[in-house]
């Protein structure tokens, strides 16, 4: 059995980076994510990698684009307000195809909000977040074992499908410590024959760009690019079941929300409600079939979430509005207690719940 | 005997800058600059957005199309990314002291080994003439329709002199495209910013006064008097920093 070490979630995933091979961290300073970049000041320069902190958030996810240009591994990461910056840069990513993981540890909003934990900004990272037509891969940790072994992932996946991975994080996983594995396998190489190296080193000119006047082209441009989607969709979504083979009620909720939903599992249980729990670990491919198959099976869901309710939108369509969907939620930096959630599930057996 | 060809740093593809204006000069010389020193083959250029955003048609080297002003921040990418390849940008005013004024100093206070082209012909082209920050005092543009009034909207960014300022910044030349011998020096001082950075020596800019006879109204003749008249007076050419030289 691998060795385990006890890491900071920020601090882990800063070092899963590097073994994923990715030798270029560009950031700014902002809470509750400092920990990434403090981590990478420290390593990059020991292993030949380049650490910088940047003018901006702005500057940051550019030379993120500079360094994903050229073929290599590189990464950013911020909070709420700092992903908002960057959304341009992002937006660019997505339009020129460009691998790259991108981490956002959150905080609450909207504005400066504050530095508490929060999952505010599912509809950012889920929905665009920058201009245009365009996805993002979005992992979700819920332990800093998955702040590890999402990272090593998202690289992957960046690379694969020459998209952009988003650690959707929240402050509590950043802060939090746990023992955790490293032993995370091979690094898989892909051929970057895209690459800017100069016309010396390949065939032609190779051009990053994300410009078309001609609408026909364009079109055709953001066509294939979700053709791609389609098949990350079908290939890579990932969720996780918790005792849903009884399951009567069925909680949806990701990161720190579902670590508490799964305490409040097991209280419901002992006082006879029949919960379970799916867990998505990618929020984008959103894990709908495993939703609707669910559907079929339980009388409602409840949506446990760290904002004012969105991810509820994406189960309500999942399902097709086949059950009642009820959200348990706080906001702001506030977490909701075990108790909170066992309350709305007494409310739905009761009948006393309104749905969304 | 051929004694005249056009540049290898140049593609085919035809320019579609509008007559008379001078950004089909600087793209020569730049590409001249690249062909010359031997570098076509490994350099990267960064593209900008304003009227040079199809450069990445006309450089024959790999391009990449950077966010508005953020052309220095994708070039402090690449260049640490692949230290031993040529990596430039070509600006305008808009994209470089507006909305990229941030990247730009910090690139050059980071003394970045990179070279920058900055064309400064004092307006907006690609959006249809609007006041730029280096339109001069009083000068007509679509949103300066009274003329620039400093009062209400300030004065024009000068970039050399401000950029001289910063200790990072190795070399910061200001030169102009309005006349041969003029374009001589231009060439002169590019060549010596690509010949800083492959020697290692830092962060380069070089501005190049330039002509946009369309926004500013006025026939290709009338538009580099209008450069001799009023553009150089405000922005006296010059070298405004080499550490390189001082060294020396």
């Amino acid at each position: 059995m691998a060795e385990k070490v006890l890491m900071k979630g920020n601090e882990a995933l800063a070092e899963a980076a590097i073994m994923a091979g990715c030798r270029y961290y560009f950031g700014y300073p902002i809470t509750p994510q400092t920990e990434v970049a403090a981590y990478m000041a420290k390593r990059m320069p020991k292993i030949g990698g380049t650490f910088l902190q940047a003018e901006s958030e702005i500057a940051a996810i550019n030379m993120v684009i500079g360094v994903s240009s050229c073929g290599y591994r590189v990464m950013t990461s911020s909070s709420s307000p700092g992903i908002s910056l960057k959304s341009e840069g992002i937006s660019y990513l997505a339009g020129c195809e460009l691998p790259a993981l991108i981490v956002n540890v959150q905080r609450g909003g909207p504005g400066l909000g504050g530095i508490q934990p929060s999952q505010s900004d599912y509809f950012q990272a889920t929905k665009g977040g920058g201009h245009g037509d365009y996805k993002l891969i979005v992992l979700a940790p819920a332990s800093v074992q998955e702040m590890v072994s999402l990272t090593f992932k998202g690289f992957d996946l960046a690379d694969k499908y020459r998209m952009q991975s988003m650690i959707l994080a929240d402050g509590t996983m950043g802060q939090m410590m746990e023992p955790v594995s490293l032993d995370l396998g091979e690094v898989k190489e892909y051929a970057k024959p895209w690459a800017t190296t100069g016309t010396s080193k390949h065939e032609g000119r190779n051009i990053i760009n994300s410009l078309s006047l001609s609408p026909a082209q364009l079109e055709q441009w953001n066509i294939d690019r979700y053709e791609k989607y389609k098949i990350v969709e079908r290939d890579e979504v990932m969720f996780e079941e918790f005792m849903m083979e009884d399951a009567e009620i069925c909680i949806v909720a990701f990161g720190i929300a579902a670590r508490v939903s799964k305490n409040a599992i097991m209280t419901a249980r002992a006082k006879g409600i029949k919960v379970g729990m799916i867990r998505p670990i990618t929020l984008w491919p959103f894990p709908k079939d495993a939703l609707n198959k669910a559907a079929d099976k339980v009388k409602a869901f409840l949506s446990v979430e760290l904002n004012m309710g969105q991810m509820i939108d994406d189960v309500k369509l999942a399902i097709n509005c086949k059950k009642p969907v009820y959200l348990c939620n706080r906001t702001g930096g506030v977490i909701m207690t075990p108790d909170e959630i066992l309350t709305s599930l007494e409310k739905i057996e009761k009948g006393e719940a309104k749905a969304w | 005997m051929v004694v005249f060809e056009k540049t290898k740093g140049l593609t085919d593809n035809p320019l579609h800058y509008c007559p008379g204006c001078t950004h089909g000069i600087i793209h020569r010389l730049v590409a001249e600059c690249l062909e010359e020193l031997g570098v076509t083959g490994k350099t990267i250029g960064v593209a900008s957005v304003g009227c040079s955003v199809f450069s990445y048609n006309y450089f024959n080297c790999d391009m990449i199309q950077a966010a508005h002003g953020r052309a220095p921040a994708v070039a402090t990418g690449a260049k640490r990314a692949n230290p031993d390849n040529v990596v430039f940008t070509y600006q305008g005013d808009g994209d470089l002291a507006a909305i990229g004024t941030a990247e730009t100093v910090h690139s050059a206070a980071r003394n970045e080994n990179i070279t920058i082209i900055f064309v400064n012909n004092a307006i907006y082209g690609m959006t249809g003439g609007q006041m730029a920050p280096t339109t001069l005092p009083n000068q007509v543009t679509q949103t300066s329709p009274y003329g620039r009034d400093v009062t209400v909207v300030g004065y024009p960014v000068k970039v050399c002199e401000m950029l001289s300022q910063i200790d990072g910044a190795s070399y910061v030349e200001r030169v102009a495209v309005n006349n041969v011998k003029n374009i001589r020096l231009a060439k002169k001082a590019i060549k010596h910013a690509f010949e800083n950075q492959i020697a290692g020596k830092g962060f380069s800019l070089i501005e190049v006064l330039s002509t946009c006879p369309t926004n500013w109204g006025l026939s290709p003749e009338k538009a580099i008097k209008w450069l001799d008249e009023n553009m150089e007076k405000y922005y006296p050419l010059g070298v405004y920093k080499d550490k390189y030289k001082e060294e020396k």
